[in-house]
């Protein structure tokens, strides 16, 4: 198998040939991740306060917001190609292996969504009253 | 080994359980001012703050092993000596910054 024969390419066995653009993606965000997270801890520190009012005051930023969506997209992406290969090492049952894969996708498709939902309500609403 | 092990389960535990808490804190955010009180009731319950000292911990290692990672993506830092030291280091600096953004945390609240 290996580099995979015709036969073994028509029954999908072998490599599909995406393991490099996987593990150059891998860092790319992984790199996203690092400025991008210690740049939100820096901040968090650094806000007077994590009131309510604070916090959204401060996302609704547009230098802020912006960082922010980014954050969310390299994260999401991140733990998406992450846990892949988490799944793949132990996750053994082709048919669990599929159906984690499914469910893996709707996690980090459905987060990243929701994050980047948060930011924009938050950035073009702002301060909602009780 | 420890290193390489800590890696996986760290990055596992920031995709879940990290991962989870920032949408949950941005979501609380973006529905009011309720919402978001709700949030930091059980944020700052004692498990929240046992939840967020780990998650901090959890990923500066991630961060630090994965900077060690980058190094031996270059081929380097393979020698037995070198690998050993750059591996507990890992475990040092993220014990370290994980100390010191706490104590800021906690210098201002008081």
């Amino acid at each position: 198998m290996g580099t995979g024969t015709g036969i073994g390419r028509v029954r999908g066995l072998g490599s599909a040939r995406h393991g490099a653009h996987h593990w150059l993606t891998q860092r790319y965000t992984a790199v996203g991740n690092l400025l991008l997270v210690l740049w939100l801890i820096f901040s968090l520190l650094s806000l007077p306060g994590l009131d309510y009012e604070s916090v959204v005051n401060w996302i609704a930023n547009p230098l802020v917001a912006v960082p922010m969506m980014l954050m969310i997209v390299s994260i999401f992406w991140h733990l998406r190609l992450g846990m892949q290969v988490m799944l793949e090492d132990y996750v053994h049952d082709k048919g669990l292996a599929f159906f984690s894969m499914l469910l893996l996708n709707f996690y980090a498709f459905g987060g990243a969504a929701a994050g980047v939902f948060a930011i924009a309500k938050i950035a073009f609403i702002g301060v909602v009253k009780p | 080994m420890a290193v390489s092990i800590m890696h996986r389960v760290t990055g596992n535990g920031l995709a879940t359980a990290g991962a989870l808490g920032l949408i949950w804190w941005l979501m609380a955010a973006a529905t009011g001012p309720e919402a978001y009180a709700t949030f930091v009731k059980c944020a700052t319950s004692p498990v929240g703050y046992l939840v967020m000292i780990g998650l901090t911990w959890f990923f500066f290692q991630h961060l630090f092993s994965g900077l060690r990672h980058f190094v031996l993506d270059m081929g380097a830092g393979y020698e037995l000596r070198s690998n050993k030291s750059w591996s507990i280091a890992t475990f040092v600096a993220s014990l370290l910054v994980t100390g010191f953004v706490w104590l800021i945390i906690f210098g201002k609240a008081l």
